[in-house]
C-alpha cells in the first residue's frame, strides 16, 4: 500500500556509514559512473548535523529525547556521546519553553537546532517561531538575526491519527522571515540541512518519518563535508515534455512512480522536486510549465491554502498564455486524518491519483464531473 | 491512534496527543460544573513530564484563581520516555508546584491502592464542598518500556526495574492485603485471570469480524453537519472508487453519506 517500498524499483541496501542496519543487505548490481554509495535519509541527516557541529562550536542541539534516547527517530544517534550534554540537550517536555530558549540563544549568537518530535507539536511553540524567530531581524532593523533551525518529521506517517499527521508547510511558508525546506532524497537531506544550519535566518526544516529509512545513491561530492545545496532552488528529478508535476518530500517518490507509469502510456512527465517551499523556485516551475503547457501540483496536506494553491497562482500570474489545460491540484482530503487504516489510505494522495490527474491535463481522460 | 478513546456517556473527554493540553480543559470543564452548581468535580490525569508543559502552569493558576472544583492527579513514575525526573525538573517533585500556585496538594504512595483511594475520595469531597482545586502527586515507577518499540534497559539499570516490579508492585501489595483478610485466595486469582483472558479473546474475535469503516465515515463529524464541499468530495471519491476498482482494496464499503 505504501508506495515508498516499491518506488525505487529493486534497490535495497545499507550504506557502510549507517550506524544501524535498517534493512537486509541485498545489493543489486548496477553501475553508475559517479554514485557508488547508498545512504539512508536518516544517516544523511545525522552526518550533516554531525559535520556542522564539528565545524562550528556554536551549533548545538535541543529537543525531547535527542540525547540519551538517540533521538525519537534516531536521527541524532551518537551525537550526545560525541559532543557531550552541553551541546546535545535533552529538554523537559515544553515545546514553548525550549523553542523560546532556543530563540534566545540564537539572539545572542549561538546556532541552535531545535527538534520537534513531530511538527504537530510545533503548534505549542508557534508564537516563538513566528513572532520571535521570524520577525526579529525585521523588527530590529537587521540588528538581531536568528540563525536557528527548527527540524522534525512533518505530514502523515502511518496510522498515527489526526493530531500526528498534519502537514505544516503551508502554515510556515506563508510567513515572511522564515525559510522553509522539505528534503526528499539523502542528497537533499544532507545538502539542505547543512545549508539550513549555516543560514543566518530561521529555517523550518520539514522531514518525513517514512522517508528516514529510505536509501538513495549519493555521490562522492555529496559525501564531502563541504557539500551544500542552495536554498530556493528546486530540482528537476526527471525531465519530460508533456506535463509538469510538482511535489515535495514523500510525494516526490510518488510523482516519480506516476511518471514511470505515464511514460508507458506515451506521456512524458517532468517531475520537479521543490526542495524549498519558501522561497519557492517560481522560475524553475514556470520555465517547466512554459515547456510542457500542463501542470499537476501534488502535496499530502489539506487542499485549501496549500502549496499547490500558491503554485497555481504563480503559474496563472506568470505563464497564463502557456497553459493548454486547467491546472490540477492533488492534495490530501479536507478532513482530519482518519485513524482507520482503510480510510487513512483514502485521505492521502496515491500514485493512481497523480496518474489520472496528469492524463486529464493531457485530455486522455475526462474528469468525473464532465461525464456526470 | 491507540489510547485516544473518549466517551460522552462515561464523562470521559477524548485523550489527546498533545501533552498537558487536557489540564486547562479540565479547569474549563470544572468551571462549567461550578456555574451549573453541579455536585461533581473534574479529574485531570498527567505524568511527571506533563508538569513541565506551559499548559500545566496555566491550568493550576487558573484553577486556583477561579476556585474550580478540579483534581489534578499526577502520576509521577520517574520517567518521560528516557528522560528521568531529575532532568525534567529540580523542584521537590510535583507536589510543591501545586502549592506554589495556591492549590492544596498532597503526595501519596501511588503503589498503595488503599492510600490512593483514600486520598482521591477526600480530594473529591473537598473539591466539591469547598469548590477549590486539589493536586495529588502519586509517586510510582514505570516498570514497562515507554512503548513496544522502546527498550528501556538502554537508559536505566535492569536491577532498578526488577526491584520495583518485585518489591513495590501495587497488584501484589493489594492482593496480599486481601488475602490477609481472608477475602481472596489462589483459586479466586486463577479464576479471575482465566475469565479475563476469555473475555479479552472473545472481544478480539468480535472486533475482527466488524466491517471496516465505509468511505462516508471519512467525511462525517468534521463539522456538526456535513458541508457541501465535503458532500461533493465524498461523491467524487465514491465515483472514483466505483470507476477504478482495481486501484482500491476490496474491503472499502462504499455507502452514501446523508446530505445536510
Amino acid at each position: 500500500m505504501w508506495g515508498i517500498v516499491g518506488q525505487r524499483a529493486c534497490r535495497h541496501g545499507s550504506s557502510a556509514m549507517s550506524l544501524q542496519v535498517t534493512r537486509p543487505v541485498i545489493h543489486a548490481l548496477r553501475s553508475f559512473s559517479t554514485a557508488a554509495k547508498e545512504m539512508t535519509v536518516r544517516d544523511a541527516l545525522n552526518s550533516a548535523i554531525d559535520e556542522e557541529m564539528s565545524a562550528d562550536p556554536k551549533v548545538f542541539l535541543m529537543g525531547e529525547e535527542v540525547g540519551e534516547y538517540q533521538g525519537a527517530y534516531k536521527i541524532t544517534k551518537g551525537l550526545l556521546e560525541k559532543y557531550g550534554p552541553d551541546r546535545v540537550l535533552d529538554t523537559p517536555i515544553t515545546e514553548a519553553g525550549f523553542t523560546g530558549i532556543g530563540v534566545g540563544a540564537a539572539y545572542h549568537g549561538l546556532k541552535p537546532i531545535v527538534e520537534f518530535m513531530t511538527f504537530n507539536f510545533s503548534m505549542q511553540a508557534i508564537d516563538h517561531i513566528i513572532n520571535s524567530a521570524a520577525k526579529s531581524n525585521y523588527m530590529s532593523a537587521g540588528q538581531i538575526s536568528v540563525p536557528i533551525v527548527f527540524r522534525g518529521p512533518n505530514g502523515a506517517a502511518a496510522g498515527v491519527g489526526a493530531q500526528h499527521s498534519q502537514c505544516y508547510a503551508p502554515w510556515f511558508a506563508s510567513c515572511p522571515g522564515l525559510k522553509v525546506l522539505a528534503p526528499y532524497s539523502s542528497e537533499d537531506a544532507r545538502g539542505l540541512m547543512k545549508a539550513a544550519i549555516r543560514d543566518p535566518d530561521p529555517v523550518v526544516f520539514l522531514e518525513n518519518e517514512l522517508l528516514y529509512g529510505e536509501s538513495f545513491p549519493v555521490s562522492a561530492e555529496v559525501l564531502d563535508s563541504s557539500f551544500c545545496l542552495p536554498i530556493g532552488k528546486a530540482k528537476i528529478e526527471r525531465e519530460g515534455k508533456d506535463v509538469t508535476i510538482t511535489a515535495f518530500s514523500k510525494m516526490v517518490g510518488y510523482a516519480l512512480k506516476a511518471a514511470e507509469i505515464l511514460s508507458k502510456e506515451g506521456i512524458s512527465a517532468e517531475v520537479i522536486n521543490l526542495r524549498s517551499i519558501r522561497p519557492l523556485d517560481r522560475a524553475t516551475i514556470n520555465n517547466s510549465v512554459r515547456k510542457t503547457n500542463r501542470l499537476v501540483t501534488v502535496e499530502e496536506g489539506f487542499p485549501q491554502h496549500g502549496i499547490g494553491a500558491e503554485i497555481c497562482a504563480s503559474v496563472v500570474e506568470d505563464s497564463f498564455e502557456y497553459l493548454d489545460a486547467a491546472i490540477e491540484r492533488i492534495a490530501g482530503a479536507d478532513v482530519p486524518m482518519p485513524y482507520a487504516a482503510n480510510l487513512e489510505r483514502l485521505a492521502v494522495p496515491q500514485v493512481e491519483d497523480i496518474v489520472r490527474a496528469a492524463k486529464r491535463t493531457c485530455y486522455r481522460s475526462s474528469s468525473l464531473a464532465a461525464t456526470a | 491512534m491507540p489510547v485516544h478513546y473518549g466517551s460522552k456517556k462515561l464523562n470521559y473527554f477524548t485523550v489527546a496527543s498533545t501533552i498537558a493540553s487536557q489540564l486547562p480543559h479540565a479547569v474549563g470543564a470544572a468551571y462549567s460544573l461550578k456555574m451549573d452548581g453541579k455536585d461533581a468535580c473534574v479529574v485531570g490525569y498527567f505524568g511527571d513530564g506533563g508538569s513541565s508543559e506551559g499548559d500545566f502552569h496555566a491550568a493550576l493558576n487558573f484553577a486556583a484563581v477561579l476556585e474550580a472544583p478540579v483534581i489534578f492527579l499526577c502520576r509521577n513514575n520517574g520517567w518521560a520516555i528516557s528522560t528521568p525526573a531529575s532532568d525534567q525538573f529540580r523542584s521537590d517533585g510535583v507536589v510543591v508546584k501545586g502549592q506554589a500556585y495556591g492549590v492544596r496538594s498532597i503526595r501519596v504512595d501511588g503503589n498503595d491502592a488503599l492510600a490512593m483511594y483514600s486520598a482521591v475520595r477526600s480530594a473529591r469531597e473537598m473539591a466539591i464542598t469547598e469548590q477549590k482545586p486539589i493536586l495529588i502527586e502519586a509517586v510510582t515507577y514505570r516498570v514497562g518500556h515507554h512503548t513496544t518499540s522502546d527498550d528501556s534497559t538502554r537508559y536505566r539499570p535492569l536491577e532498578e526495574i526488577e526491584w520495583w516490579q518485585m518489591a513495590r508492585n501495587p497488584l501484589t501489595l493489594y492482593r496480599k492485603w486481601l488475602e490477609s483478610n481472608g477475602w481472596w485466595n489462589d483459586e479466586a486469582e486463577a479464576e479471575l485471570r482465566s475469565n479475563s483472558r476469555k473475555e479479552l479473546l472473545k472481544a478480539i474475535q468480535v472486533a475482527e469480524k466488524i466491517e471496516k469503516p465505509p468511505v462516508g465515515d471519512m467525511f462525517t463529524d468534521v463539522y456538526d453537519a456535513v458541508p457541501s464541499n465535503l458532500f461533493e468530495q465524498e461523491k467524487l471519491l465514491q465515483q472514483t472508487v466505483t470507476r477504478y476498482p482495481q486501484d482500491y482494496p476490496s474491503d472499502v464499503p462504499v455507502r452514501a453519506v446523508p446530505s445536510s
